[in-house]
């Protein structure tokens, strides 16, 4: 599914990711733990096509292509898939229109019929169900005005409704108490197939509880500095990341 | 890193000219040309009376230099006043109407014909300088509403003309509207009978042609006690290198109870992308809440026009009388707009709401300039009012200039402005759901302008979306 080789990636000159590997097969889910810094958002935001960061140096494959020679739209198009840390607003704009206007996109590229408003009104209907919100959802602005818990649950909504081959998840749990952070990791592992892989970004070992990732990779300063199976998220929370931190010195060093 | 300018999309679809042959006055303006129109149009006296106290005072009148707006002085010596297709005969249907006339509005999806024209919309189609047409009239007449030319009107109901005409907006005006009253040569006239709600969309079609010609026409609409009426507006021009003057008056008059809901979608041929040609679009609109409980309601969408100067106002006579003004003003290239409104509370308890949308791309300059004045009579007068204006590319600008005069202590009125841009935050965030660039665009514009664009009959509203196509013009900084 997705093969990152030795990647650099720089933002206004200064480099923050300092050469990652990352192989991820279809059906699995990466977990990416870090410190504050250390090139977690950077990661999700290049995958995504945020031309703010150069790619200094190394390749990402998706699915055998060369994905840093795609454009965002191309990319979400091709089924990947940011549920951003930080959605940001579009005033007067539907959730409904919105997500119509993205699907029907999607569908468009591969060659699918667009779905008419009243049939996209009634499976998103669905969807928004599924994700326990409220009806009223769907006409509300885009992020306008939402929580912090329902701009999060609207980034899964989203993703439930465009149904990604990869999706990325940046920090969902932040900002979340407790029974959203169970509603929106409930969304997710229904969400998780054995053609869809996920990469789900997090500060905390939290959110691990409720989605159990098959791998887990703790980036330091740019670096993955430690892999494992989910048991490294419980060695993590008890030791903290000054543990792994002196770890690359030896590897690199 | 990428940047990007963006464009309102301006494939000016309606620039085309209709080869017809034209009846025309000669150049500039005097008493001999003003009487030759009040003839042309079989006028009665009193008109021609009406119009030489205009001319005369115009005559003392300067163009206003107040508006944000740049233009290098009009001759008025050398505008042709009056343009009208030739007409072999006295048409007596809609048959008889020269067939490239036909097709010049079936070409801008305007479809006279009897089999072929607009379900549910009456339209009276003004060419130059007279209107050729106007559908439903029977259907109309079935329920005692007059619609028809203003030149029909003239002839056919001079008591209500002479009634109405200038009591809102009198001859003496202002420079543009005095103009208009002095050569005014056609127009739309409605009059909605008491207790009559308008069954269907009453509008008119604004065409020039011409070359070198101004187009000067006057609507007047009277909703008498208790009717309601919705009438649309929509204009385009041909493309031409020279500016040419549209200079026009509406009145709306509303009874006790009566509500009006005027909207306008404004394509005027804006000029090229060097700002070379284009309309003068200065236009005078203002509206009389004359009973109680009356309402009305103007929306505009100004997207055409190389220079636009208009404040459709509300005079909130009647009490508890209600006025609105919803607007979106897109000023692309070097398009300028000066545009906004006025409300002037004169009953008790009368309302207010202000909603205006600027957009500004290119080199476009966008002015709101609104008045809201409440004088001491007017008991809990209330207004709420927001501009907001939206800048694409570093080059446009935005102004906004809000005049309170308040005079009775009781009166709530508010005031919000804002200016904002499009974010690379919504544009990424927009494409990473799989649209493009241009789609997102749109989308972010048509969301900024929905609280206006929810106001537009429907199928205004639909056109309305589309004019706001937006186009990029990529560059790599």
């Amino acid at each position: 599914m997705l093969e990152i080789h030795n990647l650099h990636v720089s933002i206004e000159g200064k480099e923050i990711l300092k050469g990652i590997d990352l192989k991820v097969k279809a059906g699995e889910v990466h977990a990416i733990m870090g410190p504050n810094g250390s090139g977690k958002s950077t990661l999700t935001q290049v995958l995504a096509g945020n031309e703010n960061y150069e790619v200094t140096k190394g390749e990402i494959l998706y699915q055998g292509k060369d994905l840093l020679k795609m454009p965002t739209e191309e990319r979400a198009r091709e089924g990947i898939f940011l549920a951003f840390q930080y959605p940001i607003a579009i005033p007067g704009v539907s959730t409904a229109y919105f997500l119509r206007a993205a699907l029907n996109e999607i569908r468009k590229s591969k060659g699918l019929e667009e779905l008419d408003a009243m049939e996209f009104l009634e499976f998103l209907k669905e969807k928004i169900k599924w994700i326990e919100m409220d009806p009223s959802f769907a006409n509300r602005p885009v992020n306008e005005g939402f929580s912090g818990g329902e701009k999060k649950r609207n980034e899964v909504l989203q993703m439930a409704v465009l149904e990604p081959k990869l999706a990325v998840l940046d920090e969902t749990d932040s900002g979340l108490d407790i029974d959203a952070l169970k509603v929106v990791a409930n969304g997710v592992n229904q969400l998780r197939a054995p053609e869809r892989s996920m990469i789900v970004v997090t500060h905390y070992q939290r959110l691990l509880n409720y989605i159990v990732p098959d791998f887990v990779h703790v980036l330091v300063d740019g670096r993955i500095a430690k892999s494992g199976t989910k048991e490294l998220a419980f060695r993590l929370e008890e030791k903290g990341y000054d543990w792994v931190k002196v770890e690359p010195e030896k590897i690199h060093g | 890193m990428k940047k990007q300018e963006f464009q309102i999309d301006r494939e000016y679809k309606y620039g085309f000219v209709t080869p017809i042959e034209s009846e025309t006055v000669p150049r500039g303006l005097n008493e001999d040309i003003i009487r030759l129109i009040s003839t042309k149009k079989k006028e009665p006296p009193f008109m021609l009376e009406w119009r030489f106290n205009a001319y005369r005072r115009w005559l003392t009148m300067k163009e206003p230099k107040w508006p944000n707006v740049h233009y290098p002085s009009i001759d008025y010596q050398d505008i042709v006043y009056y343009s009208a297709p030739k007409q072999k005969k006295l048409l007596n249907s809609l048959d008889e109407v020269d067939q490239e006339l036909l097709r010049t509005f079936d070409k801008l999806g305007i479809p006279l014909e009897e089999q072929k024209k607009l379900a549910g919309v009456a339209v009276d189609a003004v060419f130059d300088s007279v209107s050729v047409a106007t559908t439903y009239k029977e259907k109309l007449k079935e329920f005692g509403i007059i619609f028809c030319s203003f030149s029909e009107a003239v002839q056919n109901h001079p008591d209500l003309v002479k009634k109405y005409l200038g009591t809102v907006v009198p001859y003496s005006d202002n420079f543009y509207a005095s103009l208009n009253s002095a050569v005014f040569s056609d127009g739309s006239f409605c009059y909605v009978p008491k207790g009559v709600r308008c069954p269907m969309e009453l509008s008119t079609y604004f065409r020039i042609n011409a070359a070198d010609t101004g187009q000067f026409e006057r609507t007047l609409i009277i909703a008498d006690e208790g009717s309601t009426v919705s009438y649309m507006e929509g204009c385009t021009a041909p493309i031409r290198d020279k500016n040419q003057l549209h200079a026009a008056v509406v009145e709306l008059i509303a009874m006790e109870n009566a509500q009006i809901k005027y909207s306008t979608i404004q394509n005027w041929y804006a000029g090229d992308k060097e700002g070379k040609g284009g309309i003068y679009n200065f236009v005078t609109k203002r509206g009389k809440c004359v009973g109680r409980n009356s309402k009305i309601s103007w929306t505009q969408v100004e997207t055409g026009a190389a220079i636009t100067w208009k404040y459709p106002s509300v005079i909130l006579q009647g009490d508890n009388s209600v006025g609105e003004f919803y607007s979106v003003a897109v000023t692309n290239n070097h398009q300028q707009a000066d545009t906004g409104t006025k409300m002037i509370h004169i009953g008790k308890n009368t309302k207010s709401t202000i909603i205006s949308k600027g957009i500004s791309a290119r080199f476009g300059n966008n002015t709101y300039r609104g008045l809201v004045k409440v004088l001491p009579n007017a008991v809990n007068a209330r207004n709420y009012s927001r501009c907001d204006s939206l800048l694409l590319g570093g080059q446009a600008s935005a102004n906004t200039f809000p005049y309170l005069e308040v005079e009775n202590k009781t009166a709530r009125v508010e005031h919000e402005a804002s200016t904002s841009k499009i974010s690379e935050e919504q544009l990424f965030y927009c494409r990473q759901r799989g649209l493009s660039e241009e789609n997102a665009v749109s989308m972010i514009i048509n969301g900024f302008c929905k609280e206006v664009f929810k106001n537009l009959p429907m199928e205004f509203a639909v056109e309305a979306h589309k004019l706001l196509g937006v186009s990029l013009e990529g560059s790599v900084g």
